[in-house]
């Protein structure tokens, strides 16, 4: 290896590279830019949404209560509801969203209230629907306001406390630092995030640096220069490693600050996501790029071995999609609740370091899961690296007819 | 100086099975002399210039170019090399003088010496006002030139061409027609390849006529006037290529 010569092929790379606009966007702009809006803009329209459903006084229906005067009473009493009269079509009107919902109030409910029989009320609106909910909801909270008053009522006539039917509370309360409920939250996420960044910030460089060359005509060009296969794919593997990486530090520093600014704004207080703790160690991200690291070793590896086969940078981009999906799914699973590191999981790449990266983030470090994830994705990314110089050494793949 | 000695390639191909794209072949080009290569299209006059630049590896024999041979020292062969083709593109987000510049990097000279020849070089070629312009930006020509500068920079002592002046227009192959002639005039080892006619009859020292791989004749075009008895070159080539095509064919 003559790491002269490498740094050479390294460097113009690099010079090549930042003036590529394509790669720009998708390893710079789109990680830098993604987030903020997503988030952003996200939270924004969440929030509007949300205050525009709680402002608007939702139309009820009431279905029967001719005979329950003392509820139909209350209901009618109500600020936050409008009850609009009674019509056969009101399943109808729920569904074309012209009321809310509607309650039905059983026959003889408040004679059998007083005998004592049980009855049910039922509250019909649009699953799914926003404002249909908040209709709901405000319903519901009224009736149980009756009934709670009922109750008050009938122990107070056998002279019993409230406190018979609540001995004693019950409250739950969060003990974990504000980092490990942040990993709680958003670690799954946030390694998900590295890991697929890691991969689309390599995947263009990649198809530029082997089947773009190809499809130029300078791949005989470069070939025909004194230097070895060896040191040429390691140039090449470097500028492709540094775009992997960049492109994940970009995205993970934008995110991160999307959530510290996010965490502060008016935005999330309005949208009544106080609870939701934005805070993450600094050393638990530092932790989650040194495992992303043999990772984009190994993603940037196998996307130069296989993008090399390709004639075009087009054959190039549909081998690439369906491996795009195979990173996707492992690393989507260790999002999923539930699934836990084993030495099994350990061992199978893109997952066991998603799933180790939710850990981290929690401050969770089991050093045998870290050493054994780090070590097999190591001689991972090896084997890759092995296996693209063998793909530059192949004559019937660089001149493919 | 190149040699060829018994120099075999044979691609494997799934439909057609062994394909024989050259065929033992043997031949000697000295330092000072244009080495012509005429054939067909397909008679293997790519593949057996792409195994003297050790891009591809021979199947079977061998070539030593200036000393080295092509199979234990591709890397001192390629050193020696200037390989020049219109398949040969430049680098487009590259300027002419970055693309000549990272050339001579990978053949290692020093910042000192490669500044000294990338200045004599685009003087000589007249390639100063656009040395600073990106490759995609430059015309035919200029990109040509800028070709030939990357070839030249580390000054080789063989020079191979392969079909140079394809689709050129006529004033930029003229151009490199001339820099052929000046490798000649400078002691350069000159092999080139070309289906043109009147190329070879301008330039070449010795003429090698390839078909289906092999190579069925050699000589100086005068030699090859008297030994077929025409004075046509085109006319040579068919009575050379003829009967074997046919034979071939059939």
């Amino acid at each position: 290896m003559n790491l002269s010569v490498v740094s050479v092929v390294y460097r113009k790379e690099l010079t090549e590279w930042l003036r590529d606009r394509r790669t720009l966007i998708s390893t710079v702009l789109v990680p830098l830019l993604a987030f903020p809006l997503l988030m952003v803009g996200i939270t924004a329209l969440a929030t509007v949404m949300i205050g525009n459903a709680e402002k608007e006084i939702p139309k009820i229906m009431i279905l029967g209560g001719d005979d329950s005067p003392q509820l139909l009473e209350r209901l009618h009493k109500l600020d936050k509801l409008k009850i609009v009269p009674y019509a056969d079509n009101w399943k109808d009107q729920i569904s074309n969203k012209d009321i809310r919902a509607a309650v039905e109030i059983p026959r003889g409910f408040q004679a059998a209230l007083a005998d004592g029989t049980a009855q049910t009320v039922n509250i019909y609106f649009y699953q799914g629907e926003l404002k249909s909910s908040f209709g709901a909801d405000h319903l519901q909270k009224a009736i149980e306001e009756y009934r709670d008053s009922v109750v008050k009522d009938r122990l107070a006539a056998k002279n019993l406390p409230a406190s018979v039917l609540t001995p004693f509370e019950i409250k739950q309360e969060n003990v974990a630092p504000p980092e490990k409920v942040s990993g709680a939250n958003i670690g799954g996420f946030i390694g998900y995030a590295v890991i697929l960044l890691c991969l689309t910030g390599a995947m263009y460089p990649a198809i530029d640096l082997t089947a773009g060359e190809k499809e130029r005509g300078t791949i005989e060009t470069i070939l025909s220069s004194p230097i070895s296969r060896f040191d040429l794919v390691l140039g090449k593997f470097l500028l492709v490693f540094s775009a992997s990486l960049v492109s994940a530090v970009l995205s993970v520093t934008s995110m991160g600050l999307s959530f510290a600014i996010l965490g502060h704004s008016h935005l999330m207080k309005s949208s009544g996501e106080q609870s939701l703790n934005l805070n993450l160690g600094l050393t638990s991200v530092v932790a989650v790029f040194f495992m992303a690291l043999p990772l984009a070793v190994l993603f940037s590896a196998v996307l130069m071995t296989i993008a090399l086969f390709a004639k075009t940078y087009k054959e190039a981009q549909s081998y690439l999609t369906p491996l795009t999906f195979l990173v996707v799914i492992p690393a989507v699973a260790s999002v999923m609740p539930g699934v836990e590191l084993t030495p099994k999981l350990a061992l199978i790449p893109v997952l066991n370091t998603s799933l180790v990266c939710k850990e981290i983030i929690t401050g969770t470090y089991h050093w045998n899961s870290i050493i054994l994830i780090f070590t097999s994705t190591c001689v991972y990314a090896l084997v890759a690296i092995f296996l693209a110089v063998k793909m530059f050494q192949r004559e019937d793949v660089l001149f493919r007819s | 100086m190149i040699e060829t000695r018994g120099l075999c390639k044979i691609f494997q191909d799934k439909k057609r099975g062994a394909i024989h794209a050259v065929d033992n072949i043997s031949f000697i080009c000295k330092p000072g002399q244009i080495y012509g290569l005429l054939g067909a299209n397909g008679a293997g006059k790519t593949t057996t210039l792409r195994m003297l630049a050790t891009i591809l590896e021979p199947t079977d024999g061998t070539a030593v170019v200036c000393g080295h041979d092509v199979i234990d020292e591709p890397e001192e062969v390629r050193a020696n090399v200037g390989f020049l083709s219109t398949a040969t593109a430049l680098y487009p987000r590259l300027t002419s003088r970055e693309m000549v510049e990272y050339f001579g990097r990978l053949n290692g000279l020093d910042e000192s010496t490669l500044k000294k020849r990338v200045d004599e070089i685009f003087s000589r070629l007249d390639m100063n006002r656009f040395r600073d312009r990106r490759c995609d930006k430059l015309s035919t020509g200029m990109k040509q030139k800028t070709s030939i500068a990357r070839t030249l920079v580390h000054d080789p002592q063989v020079m191979i061409f392969d079909e140079p002046t394809l689709g050129l227009d006529i004033m930029t192959a003229r151009t490199i027609i001339e820099f052929i002639r000046e490798c000649r005039q400078q002691g350069k080892t000159v092999i080139f390849s070309t289906h043109v006619m009147s190329e070879v009859e301008k330039l070449c020292d010795v003429i090698g006529i390839i078909q289906s791989g092999k190579l069925l004749a050699e000589g100086s075009l005068a030699e090859l006037r008297e030994r077929y008895r025409q004075n046509d070159l085109e006319e040579i080539f068919v009575q050379v290529v003829g009967p074997y095509q046919s034979s071939t064919e059939a």
